[in-house]
């Protein structure tokens, strides 16, 4: 099975996407606590990133949270976002500091 | 109580991303029945047991949210009455001309000061439902379609300035406040209003963006429904917000959805009955978490923050 491999460019953190799924649909696996997915279908907007390297294909999103200027520049919806290529990514929506923030060492054993 | 004036709920309209793939989701997966489509494009849906004409109207747009929610009232004279009692109190309305949406007579609509359109109508082409109104059988193939709810039940609306939403509300159209959520002793942070005896017809949560949906509700019958919807919405991986849990407000039990584009939805069962002589229940924020999620008992990031 094809993945891709996305990176977030403020943590270094990587993970692998298949093209038939969204960008937030694998972020959502690194199992972050707190990260505010939203509606998952390209309503509410907190989810945006801006891609700064890869390909994609996507599914119409909001224009109440990304403009056709936005949205040509790469910044998009996760959850609307599907992978053709390794991708490199911002996140730049209401998720970012949940995304962000530095994991106490303890958060994973902790959350068992 | 006799029931005058505003009567409830009686439409959304709800814009989508998508036309094609949210009417796939509110017939086959929420199991409304589609009654129409308009030369706007426009789609109309109704519960298996609402006898008007739709209830839930779908508009392609470019973002998800709400156009207008509207409430039905008793009589042509009394929608003329409120019509002249809002603009008495310095509320502007224009009247939409009857057949502007299908089988829908004169609407009277007025913007809130959260930003939202709601609208009043008297008339709407009663079609009945399956079990017919001369000794029915109780149910129908239909009601077992799908979540298949019972009825458009309530809308919870954020936006700014709730206070003066309220106010509209109780000193025109004749609701009254069920529950609330204080901020402290001046200001709440939520409202739940009743034109009938069901726990709300409408709710505001204060919020700095004007005009925005936090969720449109459909009533269930039962706890097992409820559980049943849940099924459903992971079989048709439907995201889901939050449970099946209760609230503490109205005591309701309840699964907060999304629809594909966006838009929050509610399956809801149960909830207290609401009379108008009774003192509002009152929430306090060190409690606001059991208030909206009675089991967890604290708020999800999503309740506050994410609205179309």
């Amino acid at each position: 099975m094809i993945h891709h491999t996305v990176v977030i460019e403020e943590t270094g953190e990587s993970y692998r996407c298949a093209p038939n799924e969204s960008l937030l649909a694998g972020m959502e696996r690194l199992g972050k606590r707190g990260i505010p997915v939203g509606c998952r279908g390209g309503g509410c907007g907190v989810c945006k990133v801006e891609v700064l390297a890869g390909s994609y294909t996507k599914r119409v999103m909001s224009r109440a949270y990304v403009s056709a200027e936005e949205e040509a520049a790469g910044q998009v919806l996760a959850c609307r976002v599907y992978p053709t290529s390794d991708v490199r990514l911002k996140v730049i929506g209401k998720m970012a500091k949940n995304v962000c923030r530095p994991q106490p060492p303890a958060a994973s054993a902790a959350a068992v | 109580m006799a029931m005058t004036g505003v009567l409830r709920p009686g439409h959304i309209q709800l814009k989508v991303l998508d036309l094609a793939e949210s009417v796939d989701f509110y017939g086959k997966v929420l199991g409304l029945l589609e009654t129409g489509r308009d030369d706007q494009g426009r789609v109309y849906f109704k519960t298996w047991e609402e006898r008007d004409h739709h209830s839930v109207i779908l508009r392609q747009a470019d973002s998800a949210g709400v156009d207008f929610f509207a409430f039905k009232v008793d009589s042509d004279a009394t929608l003329a009455k409120l019509e002249k009692d809002l603009n008495a109190y310095g509320v502007a309305t224009r009247r939409i001309p009857a057949g502007e949406l299908l089988e829908t007579g004169e609407r009277v609509r007025f913007t809130l000061p959260t930003g939202h359109d709601i609208e009043l109508y008297a008339q709407k082409t009663v079609i009945g439902n399956e079990m017919g109104d001369l000794n029915p059988e109780a149910w129908c193939a239909n009601a077992e379609k799908g979540i298949a709810p019972i009825r458009l039940d309530h809308a919870l609306l954020y936006g700014p300035d709730i206070e003066k939403a309220q106010a509209i509300f109780q000193d025109v159209l004749g609701f009254y406040l069920v529950e609330h959520i204080a901020l402290d002793d001046n200001q709440d942070l939520a409202i739940w209003l009743s034109c009938s005896t069901k726990a709300h017809d409408i709710a505001f949560v204060r919020h700095p963006e004007p005009g925005k949906l936090h969720h449109v509700s459909f009533l269930l019958e039962t706890w097992e429904q409820v559980l049943r919807a849940a099924d459903l919405m992971s079989m048709n991986r439907v995201s889901i917000d939050i449970g099946p849990t209760r609230h503490g407000v109205t005591r309701g039990t309840t699964i907060y959805a999304f629809d594909p584009n966006g838009n929050r939805f509610e399956t809801f069962c149960g909830g207290n009955y609401a009379y108008p002589d009774q003192k509002p229940t009152k929430w306090t924020m060190d409690e606001v978490g059991a208030a909206v999620f009675y089991h967890d008992r604290k708020l999800n990031d999503r309740f506050l923050t994410v609205v179309s």
